[in-house]
């Protein structure tokens, strides 16, 4: 009797982790699993069982490092090349794999158009990263084809609305009421959620400040959506999605993440990351003005001072300064740190320096950068005459912008440094201290 | 009355290295160590105790062996430590870890009024700073982050004043309790633990709550409750410094060079 021969099933496989490629992220590859097979040991790494194991490949697909692959027995693999014969020669097409989102989820995410960028602002001033941001939203806006807007709050703001059409905004919502005048969380994270409510933007952008990073996570939470801190680059791919890359792991690795099925897509981005758009004079657009209902006792938080820290100048705060000209072993004596303040003025920054200055008694322990000093992040850091040892790097390697002036051309401090001149610093600082006093002779001229 | 600390158990961020040839992570030999602003949060909650007598509970979520941080904070003073811990808490981006932590603060306080929450500004391995306000919008309290001082804290009229450290300027405020903060370094100088502390905290509970405590929607925590995904993790191009000019030979070119793109790339504003 002829027996009918059965059609094998195909085998799925099993996941297993490659060696040295996961980066004990959290378990999302054991919370993924529907079947327990998964479980993390000490290290955080996963095991995964042989036996509960059914193939689904979930794991897989959650793994950010991309440490988890598919194996096959001799056994399966035997009965896939059988199939792969058999497939070659009738052409059943592989089986597809079920991707993309539901038509709900679709419908829902259709609702939301528009990038809007946050205006922060200070005593009725903004902050330079809302126009940086303005640059990087153009781009999405563009790659979108949808408007982009900033939204302005605080009291008589409304100069900044028109400030950011010169960056490139078409629409400004504004809410102006004298409970904004100081940023408090609550009154603030209350009325972008409002407005976010109403008019339901794709994309929202804010500056990675103090302010931002307070108020981000707080309207991130009550909308109930993704938001990623500190993003370095900000692209549109697939289905309309914003890509966001940051560093991850106290920066030795990048992450690019998605929120793939909540609007808005939230991202904020620190100072100077992004170019700055060049300004363009007259441009105008929309304002939309809306009214909120605050009632200040609903406020659990009253400011009774602010401290301004960058009064005076030998008492300038260093952990505060936007540039620090910051000397080393190589300053030599302590009267050689006029031409580091000297620098200093002309920027209208303060000095700093490594903890052999502070041991010499060239300069106070409030100036120390460091492990045992103080951790500075400012605009831009001079080291000069720093070698770059890792307990003076640690305190300041943060800083967005770090110029290193140094004899020696092997020093680490090159290693940390986006500029670096390989010279006598005692020549190069106070040259560039006069090359900048002619760019400014000229301009006024 | 009752203080908790929210704290982390992270990798050593500073000891990661990457393998130069393959380009990821070398985790090999990297220790666990509590959230360097974690200790501060916690010890700011000790600080609390020993002023006020409040009771203090340090929650972390995590997996089973980040009870070793929560012995360390029994080590150094905490009263109560619970570890949230499930597999589907795992996989959390930011909002869905604050859900599970909020939800913690909340069970803790059917027990005991909660008057603070407290965390460190941001953890070394996710740098987000979210996590903190994330907890204070789901409980409702206000927040305080980048807190450097707590002036006075008064129980009769649950308020507290306190110092917030911005840039280029300081912020005092006064807020009603409870209220969470979050705090930067300065705020004090973490204790150490004695060895009697050590030797009496090997023998104290670790309490663990899981899902089936928590009774948690599974679709607002863990990876399913997390609206952001990791879509790919890569090796940051190191940007090696760039060298301007001939700094030995020629000082003022190179000066010059320098300051040229210092004011083109609006670093510096003339």
């Amino acid at each position: 009797m002829a027996e009918e021969k059965k059609k094998p099933k195909r085998p799925l496989g099993h996941a297993r982790l490659i060696l040295g490629k996961c980066i004990a992220c959290g378990g999302r590859c054991e919370a993924e699993c529907p079947k327990e097979a998964v479980t993390l040991n000490e290290k955080g790494e996963p095991v995964i069982d042989f036996n509960k194991c059914i193939g689904c490949r979930r794991c897989l697909k959650v793994c950010p490092a991309s440490a988890l692959e598919m194996f096959f027995t001799p056994e399966e693999q035997l009965v896939l090349d059988e199939l792969a014969k058999t497939a070659a020669q009738t052409k059943t097409p592989e089986p597809a794999e079920e991707e993309g989102q539901s038509a709900d989820v679709k419908a829902k995410l259709a609702q939301f158009k528009g990038v809007w960028v946050f205006v922060e602002q200070t005593e009725s001033k903004a902050e330079e990263v809302s126009w940086e941001l303005l640059g990087k939203g153009a781009e999405l806006a563009k790659a979108l084809n949808v408007e982009l807007s900033t939204f302005v709050l605080g009291e008589n703001v409304e100069a900044l609305c028109k400030e950011s059409f010169a960056y490139g905004a078409a629409k400004s919502y504004l809410v102006d009421d004298p409970v904004l005048k100081h940023y408090r969380t609550e009154p603030y994270y209350k009325a972008i959620c409002e407005l976010i409510n109403k008019y339901k933007p794709e994309i929202v952008l804010m500056g990675a400040t103090p302010l931002g990073r307070d108020l981000a996570g707080a309207v991130a939470t009550d909308l109930a959506t993704g938001l990623t801190a500190d993003c370095t680059g900000l692209t549109i791919g697939d289905n309309r999605l914003l890509l966001q890359t940051r560093p991850a792991f106290g920066g030795n690795i990048m992450a690019t993440i998605r929120t793939e099925e909540n609007r808005p897509q939230m991202a904020s981005v620190r100072p100077h990351v992004m170019p700055m758009p060049r300004k363009q004079e007259g441009a105008t657009g929309v304002i939309i003005r809306e009214k909120i209902a605050f009632n200040e006792n609903d406020f659990l938080v009253k400011i009774l001072e602010l401290v301004d820290d960058r009064k005076g100048d030998g008492g300038m705060d260093i952990a505060g300064a936007e540039v620090l000209v910051a000397g080393g072993r190589g300053m030599l004596s302590k009267d050689n740190f006029k031409i580091l303040q000297a620098l200093a003025d002309e920027l209208g920054g303060t000095i700093a320096a490594s903890r052999a200055c502070v041991e010499a008694g060239w300069v106070g322990v409030e100036k120390q950068v460091g492990q045992t000093g103080k951790t500075v992040r400012p605009k831009i850091y001079f080291a000069c005459g720093i070698s770059g040892a890792i307990q003076h790097t640690v305190g300041m390697q943060d800083s967005e912008l770090i110029i290193a002036i140094n004899r020696d051309p092997g020093a680490p401090i090159f290693e940390v440094a986006t500029y670096g001149i390989v010279g006598d610093l005692f020549k190069v600082v106070p040259a560039i201290t006069a090359r900048i006093k002619e760019l400014r002779n000229q301009r006024r001229k | 009355m009752l203080v908790v600390a929210c704290i982390k158990q992270v990798p050593d961020t500073t000891q990661v290295k990457i393998d130069p040839v393959t380009g990821t992570l070398i985790r090999e030999g990297v220790p666990f160590i509590m959230n360097p602003f974690d200790t501060h949060a916690l010890e700011e909650a000790l600080r609390l105790k020993d002023k006020y007598g409040f009771r203090v509970a340090a929650i972390t979520m995590g997996p089973p062996n980040s009870t070793l941080t929560l012995r360390k904070a029994l080590s150094l003073g905490a009263d109560e430590v619970v570890l949230l811990s499930d597999r589907a808490f795992g996989g959390a981006d930011t909002l869905a870890t604050s859900r599970v932590l909020a939800e913690a603060v909340k069970k803790l306080g059917e027990k005991e009024e909660v008057v603070m929450v407290i965390c460190g500004k941001q953890t070394i391995d996710g740098d987000t700073a979210q996590v903190g306000p994330g907890i204070a919008t789901r409980l409702r309290y206000p927040q305080l982050t980048l807190v450097d001082q707590i002036k006075s804290v008064d129980v009769n009229t649950k308020k507290m004043i306190a110092r917030r450290k911005l840039e280029g300027h300081h912020e005092i405020v006064e807020v009603k309790l409870p209220v969470v903060i979050t705090v930067v370094r300065e705020i004090n100088k973490p204790r150490y633990p004695t060895v009697p502390m050590r030797l009496s905290s090997e023998d104290m509970p670790v309490t663990t709550w899981d899902n089936k405590t928590m009774h948690l929607d599974e679709t607002t925590i863990g990876l399913k409750g997390s609206p952001t995904r990791v879509n790919r993790i890569f090796s940051p191009e190191r940007v090696k410094g760039e060298i301007i000019g001939d700094g030995l030979k020629n000082p003022e070119e190179a000066a010059a060079l320098l300051a040229n793109k210092l004011v083109e790339r609006d670093i510096i504003h003339l």
